[in-house]
């Protein structure tokens, strides 16, 4: 009887701890998750100083180009050897600030050449202390993913898709810091 | 029966414009995307300054069986790739009667390496066998659609004049040339020169954007 007895409080606290360790870890959970970051397949990971730069080929990437939550995306496409697109940078680094409280989420999708990109790629990262994810993609086959991005996309960089579950656009020109945070504040609304 | 109809018809619209890309940004945009020359149509004669000083047009070539007019320069990483591919597609095709006639339609001021006389040093380093025009007035580009470098439009010389057969990339890698899959410029070529029908009209490949 006594043993039984024993065997029941046991019990009980085991569940107590269970059940509280859940409420916890679920309370943490959705502080973390103001922005949703869903964990995506990677080639591999290149270091720019603390900084981690995934490769992705398309079908890793695709995965972030589409969200059921409430984030706001802005993907900027674009490489260190493109000067419109390292010009126009800035403004998507002070959007990424500027929103970093908001359900906003920047990534800056390298199209540097993959064998470039610890010499050029990384230094210009650590260089220009980028704060935005910075995902550098690696996949030859151009003409099979550029129109998965967008139908009426040449090719050409800079290109910037902004979307959310609703709402979806696709603009293949530069930015200024306003016109890029109207949109944005369009797409949001 | 009909009200469920309606409700079916109105709900798919609903649905349709939840959905729909919303183009917040058009009146921004200076740039004409998709505008130019589809497959199919006729390019129009254009006439532009060689490297060489001399002035090259479009209807030179009519007695050829077709031109790879390619829109390229001297500063984009991916038409550096691209030179040496773009000078054995010469090789190997200007004797069957396809040349290729390379455009550089970058605004100098903008990237001081696609200048005129950069354009020179550029052919006489790399050795091309084709003329390299200089769109300087940048009015031959935009009729061809051109939005990148480097960026190809292969032409038939028919009856009608010299009709678009294939618009797009080279191949289908622009990283490394040893590991093409597939030759999308040689392919529309080798079908033209057979009269079969180009099963590839158009790809897509990213490049750098023209400078204006």
């Amino acid at each position: 009887m006594n043993r039984e007895n024993y065997f029941t409080k046991t019990i009980v606290i085991i569940t107590f701890c269970a059940l509280f360790i859940t409420i916890s870890c679920t309370e943490t959970v959705s502080k973390s998750a103001k922005v949703e970051k869903n964990t995506v397949q990677a080639q591999k990971v290149l270091k720019a100083g603390k900084k981690e730069i995934p490769v992705m080929n398309f079908d890793q990437l695709n995965k972030l180009l589409y969200t059921t939550n409430d984030t706001t995306y802005v993907v900027n496409f674009w490489a260190t050897w493109c000067a419109p697109c390292v010009k126009e940078l800035p403004h998507f680094e002070k959007l990424g600030q500027a929103y970093v409280d908001k359900k906003v989420r920047v990534l800056l999708v390298s199209l540097d050449f993959p064998k470039k990109a610890e010499s050029q790629l990384v230094p210009y990262v650590i260089k220009n202390k980028i704060e935005n994810e910075v995902i550098l993609l690696d996949d030859p086959d151009m003409n099979t993913w550029i129109p998965k991005v967008a139908e009426d996309w040449s090719g050409a960089i800079p290109a910037t898709l902004i979307f959310n579950k609703g709402k979806r656009s696709f603009f293949e020109e530069t930015f200024t810091y306003e016109a890029l945070e109207e949109t944005l504040i369009k797409t949001m609304n | 029966m009909r009200v469920l109809k309606v409700l079916c018809f109105v709900s798919v619209i609903v649905f349709a414009l939840a959905f729909a890309p919303v183009h917040l940004n058009q009146s921004d945009s200076g740039k004409l995307v998709g505008g130019g020359y589809q497959i199919g149509d006729t390019a129009e004669d254009f006439k532009l300054k060689n490297i060489d000083g001399k002035y090259i047009s479009l209807s030179d070539y009519s007695d050829k069986k077709g031109v790879m007019v390619i829109f390229t320069c001297n500063s984009c990483p991916f038409a550096k790739a691209y030179e040496d591919r773009i000078i054995a597609l010469d090789k190997k095709y200007a004797g069957k009667g396809v040349p290729v006639v390379a455009i550089n339609p970058n605004n100098p001021d903008v990237k001081s390496e696609d200048s005129f006389d950069m354009m020179k040093v550029k052919a006489k380093e790399k050795g091309y066998t084709f003329p390299y025009l200089f769109d300087e007035s940048q009015t031959v580009y935009p009729k061809f659609g051109a939005t990148k470098t480097p960026h190809v439009f292969l032409l038939e010389n028919t009856t009608k004049g010299a009709v678009v057969r294939y618009i797009g990339a080279i191949d289908d890698n622009a990283f490394d040339a040893t590991a093409v899959k597939v030759k999308y410029l040689e392919d529309a070529v080798d079908s033209m020169l057979k009269g079969d029908e180009i099963k590839t009209k158009s790809t897509k490949a990213i490049g750098c954007t023209i400078k204006v």
